[in-house]
């Protein structure tokens, strides 16, 4: 069992939480992540790791409010326990000195984003980092994304902080003003992390994306994470999930994505009605 | 009196088939005392008893059988546990019709079958399971011969772990999953091994000192070197542990399945009792199944139990290639699953939404024998046909696992990128590091892992040993 040490609502459906792993704290690098499973009964969901605390051994999860297993997350308070959390899974990510990184976040991608930055800056590089959202209050991690970066620039849908306009606008920006970026990350909804791909593609600029798809085991077992990548069926537990984003087949991600929507809905439905609304 | 015996084993109930494959409860539910005793006594006590080297751990099976015959239950169950500590499972899940019973004398008799020695094994381990006081509890001994991890909580890491700690040796096994079992939680269905079956025997073990540390993924949660400096020496049995895929067009279709995932969502994640169980599983209502071994089996008449309407299996050989247990063919067809021989998918076709619709398939032909002794299946030119499905499970085998292996590069592997071991120890090219089961041989069966756990038990055994003297 797992014991959740604070717990704070960021913003509506967004959750941060520390929790009790001293082995995965201690092994956990940028870019891993955990699978969870909050009881007996339930299923194992995968979750970026967003910060680790090696001496006192614990992790960092930040998550948002999507389906059944992360609603039960978020009723749980400090004190509860959840019944697994096992990593780190996965590889992590390819830090190294590049010279200049773009380093791209939405969502509560930012949280796994963050880590990665600051291990970047450590090792020298300059980071540029752009965080986007529908509005500056779901813009998360402002403050300790700026601490490890050299330029941060916000986008918003709606013009309410930084730059009106989408994460890949910021990118053009960047370009236009001959910004020479030797390697970018770009990490949130799915859809976002195709354009910042996209873009980053026509300007020339290798990119890691790193993907989330459906998982079981978390460790190569059952092949529910597969993705196409450059042609070849890749495991996102395993080989990745930080792959090529020029690579990735983005539509057959996302149509996977969508696999047990109508399970999705029927279970959260099921949990809420039973907890009454959140 | 050989002459007088039976001709057949002694009928087994079993749950009708157009009713078990509407549910997930048990096939076979089991002999009565009386059944039992009844089958015991077709056995000849025959001095030969070939059936022992039948057996991949050597069970004394006329020693257990003898004694359940004289009703003596406390000695039958104390014979079997001491050479397997999983009888209940194996009398379940063994191909006893090419091990123990497959040389059985009175099988080899015009006309006979052989005894089922497999369905005594499981009755005896049930009967001490239910009746208290039937087995003895475990001898206590002293734990002071040194330290053994193992790696990976399935079949072959529980022997090698109950057989050192009743040695005297402190266990620790460490298991990627949220519960010990390996295949026999997540790969073989509650209709053929009941979950209960597996912790009670679990629990046995655990029960003899061997901690089991769920949830750690030995190269991720903690590494080779952390055990190597803490522990004597290390058995990995972590399984083959990665499903292959036909690759064909549209593998990546939604309702296209590995079996592995079809059947871990159903077995260790409840999926069927969704959604009081959280793990969805797709419910396909036109299922084929790729492959005809047993894992093809359990995926085609878990998918029945599941509502599908029908479920095929297509194979790219003929039935007498077919790798299944006997037993399983058997209820397969009893309950309706359709067979496609000499059948191979080379395309999986989609809808506009990404979904599976069908699948398209070439009919083979037998051609000259192949490396593994069975004609090689060759595809008939312009013999293209479509099947429709909505769903469809890949069970063509696996390859190695690479998540321990890795991270472990001083591990010799064989050219095939399993562990290389001696076939006796379960000796490895690392000092004190140990391997058997499907990492070592590929995919195989519950019993042969097991007799690899054994042989490497002794051999660790002896291998602390000399090194404490030393």
């Amino acid at each position: 069992m797992f014991e959740i040490l604070k717990k704070k609502k960021i913003v509506e459906k967004e959750y941060d939480m520390w929790i009790k792993a001293p082995r995965v704290a201690s092994h956990a690098k940028p870019g891993q992540f955990v699978v969870v499973r909050t009881s007996d009964k339930g299923e194992r969901i995968p979750l970026t790791i967003a910060d680790y605390d090696r001496e006192n051994g614990n992790i960092r999860l930040i998550f948002q409010t999507v389906g059944k297993t992360t609603y039960e997350m978020a009723k749980l308070e400090v004190g509860d326990k959840l019944a697994d959390v096992v990593g780190p899974l996965g590889t992590p990510s390819e830090v190294k000195k590049h010279g200049t990184v773009l380093m791209i976040g939405g969502g509560v991608g930012i949280a796994a984003l963050f880590p990665i930055i600051r291990e970047l800056k450590n090792l020298g590089n300059k980071v540029i980092t752009i965080l986007g959202g529908r509005t500056s209050e779901l813009v998360i991690m402002k403050d300790e994304c700026a601490k490890y970066s050299d330029e941060l620039i916000i986008t918003t849908d709606d013009g309410s902080e930084g730059i009106k306009g989408v994460v890949t606008d910021a990118m053009k920006m960047l370009n236009e003003r001959g910004e020479k970026i030797d390697y970018a990350w770009a990490i949130g909804p799915t859809i976002m992390m195709k354009f910042a791909a996209l873009t980053a593609k026509d300007l020339g600029i290798p990119i890691w994306v790193s993907l989330n798809p459906i998982m079981v085991d978390g460790t190569g077992m059952c092949g529910a994470c597969r993705v196409t990548v450059n042609g070849n069926i890749r495991f996102a537990c395993v080989d990745g999930p930080e792959f090529d984003g020029h690579g990735v087949a983005w539509d057959e991600l996302m149509t996977r994505l969508k696999q047990y929507k109508d399970q999705e809905k029927i279970s959260l439905e099921k949990y809420l009605n039973e907890v009454g609304e959140m | 009196m050989a002459l007088n015996i039976p001709k057949n084993k002694t009928p087994i109930a079993e749950q009708k088939p157009e009713e078990r494959s509407h549910n997930f409860k048990e096939v076979v539910l089991g002999y009565t005392l009386e059944e039992a005793i009844t089958e015991a006594n077709r056995c000849l006590q025959c001095p030969t008893h070939p059936c022992v080297s039948g057996c991949p751990v050597n069970i004394d099976i006329p020693g257990f059988i003898l004694a359940l015959r004289n009703n003596d239950l406390s000695e039958s169950i104390k014979i079997l546990k001491s050479y397997n500590n999983l009888p209940a499972v194996c009398g379940r899940v063994c191909p006893q019709e090419s091990q123990c019973e497959g040389k059985c004398t009175v099988g080899l008799m015009k006309e006979h079958e052989p005894v089922a020695i497999g369905k005594l094994e499981r009755f005896v381990a049930d009967w001490a399971a239910s009746h208290e006081g039937v087995e003895e509890p475990p001898k206590k001994v002293e734990v002071n011969k040194g330290k053994v991890a193992v790696i990976g909580a399935g079949p072959s890491g529980l022997t090698v772990a109950a057989d050192l700690a009743k040695k005297g040796y402190k266990v620790t096994i460490f298991e990627a999953l949220h519960a010990p079992g390996g295949v026999l939680m997540y790969g073989i269905p509650e209709f053929r091994l009941p979950k209960t079956i597996v912790e009670r025997e679990v629990k046995a073990i655990e029960e003899l000192g061997v901690d089991v540390e769920t949830d750690v993924v030995v190269g991720k949660t903690i590494t080779i070197e952390e055990i190597r400096e803490e522990y004597d020496a290390i058995y990995i049995g972590t399984g083959a542990g990665t499903p292959r895929f036909m690759n064909i067009p549209g593998t990546n279709l939604n309702g296209v399945y590995s079996a592995s995932e079809f059947l871990t969502r159903i077995n260790l994640m409840h999926a069927y009792e969704f959604p009081k169980y959280d793990t969805p599983i797709r419910i396909g209502k036109r299922v084929v199944v790729v492959g005809a071994g047993n894992v093809a089996m359990d995926a085609s008449r878990s998918a029945l139990r599941l509502g599908a309407e029908k479920s095929m299996i297509v194979y790219r050989r003929s039935e007498k290639e077919m790798p299944a247990r006997i037993e399983e063919y058997h209820h397969a067809l009893e309950e309706g699953i359709e067979f496609h021989w000499l059948t191979n998918p080379v395309e999986y076709i989609g809808d506009e939404n990404g979904n599976v619709k069908a699948v398209k398939c070439i009919k083979m032909q037998l051609g000259e024998p192949d490396a593994s002794g069975r004609r090689r299946p060759v595809p008939i030119e312009g013999s293209e046909f479509v099947i429709e499905a909505d769903m469809v499970i890949e069970a063509i085998g696996q390859t190695a696992n690479k998540v321990l292996l890795s991270t472990f590069p001083e591990l010799k592997l064989n050219k095939r990128g399993y562990i290389e071991a001696d076939p006796e120890t379960g000796a490895t090219s690392v000092e004190g590091v140990y391997a058997g089961g499907d990492i070592v041989t590929g995919a195989a069966t519950v019993i042969l892992a097991m007799g690899a756990g054994k042989k490497s038990a002794k051999a660790i055994d002896e291998y602390i040993t000399s090194k404490k003297k030393a």
